[in-house]
């Protein structure tokens, strides 16, 4: 499965905004064209480097969105209150405006196809990005694959995808939710932060040897990856994408 | 568990402007504990430099520090490192 | 290729004042949570700080001991290689000079070292003649562990990689050992006034 990849020193790219598309009150969905992009695996990422005029720098990490056949580049960003980088991308950016990005990057935290599953993706507030680039390539391949995404959320309206994810539940694909902090009326489903018991209900069972792969707040992923471990998951099966203290 | 701290993933974009392998899915040896695993599974710190540490003994395995045409590589903490090519 | 200048891009910086702040530095209100590992935590109970090496005795203090002795506020400038300055930091903390008092040495040299195995070296002058402390309050607080509490180096003269946080002592040496990141890429010294930061700077 891990292919030969002879891939060149990376550079900088320019990427030219085509479109911003809010997808929460506070997550935007920026779509980029890279000229020259090599292609991209679900799962993973971009450099964004943003230079100032006197030429001071900032760089962040950002999961890719889309899937390998879409030609725009997909980045879905949450806006962070004290942030540096991430109110620039989603108050500032319209399209016509250029960034710089470096990509793709990240072999690691990938999923193809071809690997089949069964898959539990969880995920935490923005840690959904590459998972959904998971889920949308499965859907674009037809894969049916066994595939069950866990995603914690503050409340309903901030549950990133959260129309798509309805639309493309079925075939193999459950989507179960945890709203943390608030629900709306008559919410019977999870409602705290996702712990070993709800892993345990969610499955699949280790058993199965699912591939698992997890991503989000760093403290998030800390105590979901250490829970499947626990319930008996194999920590090679456990794959992990942390977003540092506040989700990248 | 440090709230800050990333998984080797997070410096993909950095290895890969030097080694034109993918760097994540490489497996290191630690020569402390002798633990094996993939490159992208690394404790990620960030300090004045970055600092790839073993999941299981904190053995610092790799630093990075770099300027605007420099990079400076350190691979104490690793035994061997498996590439695919 | 020069970088693209993005528009509308100012990044989250203070205005410098003139003459305060080194070349290729930037301004900030924040405090910036850099580490080289995980946050070590000893308790208070079995925490000591040392001096040892090229000494004729090695000098010991427990968390007790060390605030029996006189310490003192100090207003700073701190400058982190990263590129972060951040103006007018208070500290509290026991002077060198305080934990040197008396001791005979013909140590040229220092290693500073701490939990979690981290060590900077610097010549001996540049912590003695109140230009360090041993620093265990910020801002009037006790020194938050991320920020490497319980007590951490503070020698603001230098980038801030050579003042250690989580610090257990200092070990005098009649030659000069690079430490950590100073065998990883960092220049020996790290003056940001000659802007210092790499080897070869």
């Amino acid at each position: 499965m891990a292919r030969a990849a002879v891939l060149g020193r990376l550079t900088w790219q320019v990427a030219e905004v085509v479109d911003v598309a809010a997808e929460t009150p506070r997550v935007k969905t920026l779509a980029f064209d890279v000229p020259g992009w090599p292609g991209h695996r679900a799962g993973q990422h971009v450099d964004v480097r943003l230079t100032a005029e006197d030429g001071y720098q900032a760089q962040r990490s950002y999961s890719i969105a889309s899937t390998p056949d879409n030609p725009r580049i997909e980045l879905t960003v949450e806006r962070l209150d004290d942030g540096e980088v991430s109110p620039y991308l989603t108050d500032e950016l319209r399209p016509g405006d250029q960034i710089e990005l470096r990509g793709p990057v990240g072999g690691y935290f990938v999923w193809e196809p071809p690997q089949g599953g069964p898959l539990l993706l969880v995920g935490g507030g923005s840690g959904v990005v590459p998972l959904m680039a998971m889920i949308r390539t499965r859907d674009a391949a037809g894969s049916d694959a066994e595939t069950r995404l866990l995603l914690s959320s503050r409340g309903w309206d901030d549950v990133i995808y959260r129309d798509e994810l309805e639309q493309l539940r079925g075939d193999g694909l459950s989507v179960v939710h945890t709203l943390t902090r608030s629900q709306p009326p008559g919410w019977t489903a999870y409602a705290r932060r996702v712990d070993a018991e709800m892993l345990a209900e969610v499955g699949p069972n280790p058993a199965e040897r699912p591939h698992a792969y997890v991503c989000g707040p760093t403290p998030f992923v800390e105590a979901v990856a250490e829970a499947l471990v626990q319930l008996g998951h194999k920590p090679h099966r456990v794959k992990t994408e942390r977003f540092g203290p506040t989700g990248g | 568990m440090d709230a800050l701290m990333l998984d080797g993933n997070a410096v993909a974009g950095l290895l890969q402007e030097v080694f034109a392998v993918e760097m994540t899915t490489a497996i290191e040896t630690c020569n402390r504990c002798g633990a094996t695993d993939p490159v992208g599974a690394l404790y990620v710190f960030r300090g004045a430099g970055i600092v790839m540490r073993c999941p299981h003994c904190d053995n610092a395995l790799v630093t990075i520090v770099k300027d605007s045409t420099r990079m400076w590589i350190g691979f104490a903490g690793i035994r061997t490192l498996q590439v695919t090519v | 290729m020069p970088p693209l200048i993005s528009r509308g891009f100012r990044g989250r910086r203070d205005d410098a004042p003139a003459g305060r702040v080194p070349p290729g530095q930037y301004v900030t209100r924040d405090f910036p949570v850099l580490s080289a590992g995980p946050t070590p935590h000893t308790p208070l109970e079995r925490w000591d700080f040392s001096i040892v090496g090229e000494v004729d005795e090695p000098r010991r203090w427990s968390w007790q001991e060390l605030h029996a002795l006189p310490s003192e506020e100090v207003t700073v400038d701190i400058h982190c290689v990263t590129k972060w300055s951040k103006l007018d930091t208070v500290w509290q903390g026991v002077s060198v000079d305080t934990l040197l008092d008396g001791i005979e040495t013909s140590a040229e040299y220092v290693v500073q070292f701490s939990d979690g195995g981290y060590t900077t070296n610097l010549p001996l002058e540049d912590v003695t003649g109140g230009k360090a402390w041993v620093a265990f309050a910020y801002d009037g607080e006790p020194l938050d562990p991320e920020h490497g509490g319980p007590a951490r180096m503070l020698v603001p003269h230098l980038y801030f990689w050579k003042s250690a946080k989580w610090v257990r002592g200092l070990r005098l040496a009649a030659t000069d050992e690079p430490g950590f990141w100073e065998i990883n890429g960092y220049h020996n010294y790290g003056d940001p006034w000659r802007e210092q930061r790499y080897w070869g700077d």
